[in-house]
């Protein structure tokens, strides 16, 4: 049987919420009523049966690696292999890598000691609850050298104008990787690589001073590489913008995708936190909604996700917002279409509005 | 490795008087407060007051309880040198036996005990709601230079003749102990936590082991006899909510109690957390046509009906225009559409059907359900 290893690869993935990146990276970012982006990647390699991950990650990393822990809540916790957390090591003077190939040539231990043969490669961005069984059987089926995950969408959609269209022959081999914006055949950015194959390339980027694997390495070699696609068809989404970021989670109070995203295959592994059942008051009027546990409820919340802890005081209304972690909304407040990072306080009496398209959003801890 | 002090947590008592809800797994692992077991309440008062040697002593329909147990890893209790350990019941080169009573089953632990060399040692059961820092009963035990600290609370004077009744002088020494005394001396009623010095205990407990006729337990036989020894035993006086969850009736109350207001035990108290093993279950899901009043309602559940003063376990699923009340629903229970369910407690996994109807009667112990209870209404 053959292996796979993983590796999160998060050097190109930019601050792309805005407030909510602000203190944090983009796959640390809460999203659904207790996750964190890297939730659902983390989750679905290790329902692969992927036993040791890789991460890499430049920048604000703090509120990642807390998350994360020992991999513990993920079932990374391992003798062998388990979680790598793998941040920059800039040192080596002699060293000529550049973007996420420097992560890749720093960290050559990693793939090497790996008894894996391939290794699926993944960001945050791209948001599903499924598996790699099919996707590495089809793979190793086909002797791919890399398979590409894809997703036909019904609508092209803003989120997806960052992501690459796949351009196929008839027998599913990767013809062009486009930014065509007509095009329904996106790639998740998700994709399985030989090792074998991943270390040459590497080399090769590295020689000619490139900076971005995929687009050097693959991309630009698709000619004499075996390059597929491999589509999924369960639900998924793609968050890289606060505008997704709020859709998506206010999509979620959506039945259908409710259990799509969560009911479909086993669930989503998060940091375990321990909190109690949510507690309802005599005077709470919810409905429409998704709360997560630890809330204590006496005011009106109508169309809104509420994240673990969040106190809503007698009186306050809360509509199509999303509120964060351990937020305080006191008495008389009336909130609709904002998202409040975590721990932000909003004092009696106080109206917060923004409009669908333009959730206002209030960073971490501040008091208003 | 020398510890000032060891807990040992009873907790292989059968509860009969839980009838169904104990029918396959031990009383301390009964589902409790819409997330917890009820053991939770004790290790995790254990961990809080930092006592990090616990011996918990299981027997009864084990396997879910040493499962929920685990290393310990909720309670900070996964440990290198101490931590939790589970003690059952084991023979030995001279055989062995069943745990015959409280004091029996600490006895036949002593070599556990022994190992750390304790000052003291604290003795709790698995089946009570509080939240008790068992370092100030300690604290009081010592200032006493007691040989046994019995944690008392004051219980209304009419039902005094149900507990075990310490009579004390002004000073708390106790001088008296009266088990379910028909005329009470006093309203101070033993909680069932103990702190002994290690030592004297010890040798009580090998004497008790030798009388064939003791019923090897705490309140009947030990400390009868180190009062009649006129060891210097002290009460300590608690203050806070505390219930013994042994009947239905009082499971049912000690639950609604956690949807009062002003409650002393609370779950939601970041200063004396109660721990519990958690799961991966999404947020709870209150959709469009759904009221919740007044209720606990943890992960996982999807609730389109009305619920009102009610616990719900993860995993809960109600239909709409169905009516829950003064109801406890245990993990992956599903409620169908018109449904009235009031004053029951419905047992995990169990499926209510369409239209069902079940009314517990308000003076009346609350209604039990389980699978068997549901095909038979179907039937009828």
């Amino acid at each position: 049987m053959a292996k796979l290893m993983g590796l999160i690869n998060l050097e190109h993935e930019h601050d792309f919420l805005n407030e909510l990146t602000y203190f944090r990276c983009g796959a640390a970012t809460p999203f659904g009523g207790r996750y964190r982006l890297i939730d659902f990647t983390l989750s679905n390699m290790t329902k692969t049966s992927i036993e040791e991950v890789a991460i890499f990650t430049s920048n604000k990393y703090r509120s990642l690696m807390d998350h994360l822990g020992t991999g513990a809540d993920w079932d990374l916790a391992r003798r062998h292999g388990g979680l790598f957390i793998l941040p920059p090591d800039w040192n080596d003077p002699t060293d000529i890598s550049r973007g996420d190939l420097k992560h890749f040539h720093n960290n050559r231990d990693y793939f090497h000691r790996s008894k894996a043969e391939h290794v699926l490669i993944s960001g945050s961005q791209f948001i599903a609850n499924t598996d790699y069984d099919a996707a590495f059987a089809y793979h190793l089926e086909r002797d791919a050298d890399v398979t590409c995950i894809s997703v036909g969408v019904n609508e092209c959609l803003p989120e997806h104008a960052s992501q690459l269209r796949i351009e196929a022959s008839s027998d599913g081999w990767i013809q062009k990787l486009t930014n065509d914006l007509q095009n329904q055949h996106v790639f998740t950015g998700v994709y399985i690589i030989k090792k074998e194959v991943l270390m040459k390339l590497i080399d090769e980027c590295i020689a000619y001073h490139k900076d971005h694997f995929f687009l050097n390495g693959v991309n630009s070699n698709l000619d004499s590489l075996k390059v597929q696609y491999f589509k999924y068809e369960g639900y998924s989404i793609f968050v890289n913008s606060v505008e997704s970021f709020f859709r998506h989670n206010m999509n979620l109070l959506k039945p259908t995708t409710y259990k799509g995203l969560f009911f479909q295959n086993s669930f989503v592994h998060t940091k375990i936190s321990n909190e109690p059942p949510v507690k309802y008051r005599e005077s709470a009027e919810v409905t429409g909604s998704l709360l997560a546990n630890g809330c204590v409820v006496e005011g009106n919340v109508e169309n809104s996700l509420l994240f673990r802890g969040v106190k809503v005081k007698n009186g306050a209304t809360i509509k199509n917002s999303i509120i964060m972690q351990r937020c305080t909304i006191e008495e008389g407040v009336h909130l609709e279409n904002v998202i409040l990072d975590k721990d932000v306080v909003v004092t009696s009496g106080q109206t917060l509005m923004g409009s669908k398209e333009m959730p206002y959003v209030v960073a971490k801890r501040k008091t208003i | 490795m020398k510890k000032e002090i060891v807990g040992m947590l009873l907790a292989g008592g059968e509860g009969k008087r839980l009838g169904l809800l104990t029918k396959s797994l031990a009383k301390p692992a009964v589902p409790f407060g819409g997330k917890y077991r009820i053991i939770d309440f004790t290790l995790s008062n254990c961990s809080n007051s930092g006592i990090h040697t616990v011996g918990v002593l299981t027997q009864y329909s084990p396997l879910i309880l040493n499962k929920h147990i685990g290393i310990g890893k909720p309670w900070d209790l996964d440990r290198q040198q101490d931590g939790v350990a589970i003690l059952s019941p084991y023979t030995a080169k001279e055989g062995g036996s069943w745990y015959t009573g409280t004091a029996d089953a600490i006895y036949q632990n002593i070599h556990y005990i022994d190992q750390y060399d304790p000052e003291y040692i604290l003795v709790i059961s698995g089946d009570h709601i509080y939240q008790m820092d068992y370092d100030d009963l300690l604290d009081h035990h010592k200032e006493n230079d007691s040989d046994a600290t019995i944690s008392v609370i004051e219980v209304p004077w009419e039902e005094a003749s149900r507990f075990g009744i310490l009579n004390t002088n002004d000073d708390l020494e106790i001088y008296e102990f009266d088990e379910k005394p028909a005329n009470p001396k006093s309203n101070l009623a033993s909680m069932g936590i103990y702190i002994f010095n290690w030592k004297a205990l010890r040798s009580y407990l090998v004497n008790d082991a030798t009388i064939e006729n003791s019923d090897h337990d705490f309140g009947k036989d030990i400390i009868p006899a180190m009062l009649n020894d006129g060891k210097r035993m002290y009460a300590y006086r608690f203050q806070g909510y505390w219930k013994d969850v042994g009947t239905i009736q009082s499971y049912w109350e000690a639950n609604m109690d956690l949807l009062e207001e002003d409650l002393s035990v609370s779950l939601n108290n970041k200063e004396w957390r109660t721990y519990s093993q958690d799961t991966n279950y999404p947020p709870q899901f209150i959709d469009e046509q759904a009221i919740v009043e007044n209720s606990l309602i943890n992960s996982g559940s999807w609730i389109s009906g009305h619920i009102k003063n009610s616990i719900l376990f993860e995993g809960i699923e109600v239909g709409s225009k169905s009516f829950v009340t003064e109801s406890i629903l245990h993990p992956e229970v599903k409620v169908g559409q018109n449904c009235t369910i009031k004053r029951a407690i419905i047992m995990e996994h169990v499926v209510i059907p369409d239209g069902t109807v079940i009314d517990g009667e308000k003076e009346e112990e609350p209604i039990v359900i389980d699978a068997n209870y549901v095909s038979q209404l179907i039937n009828n």
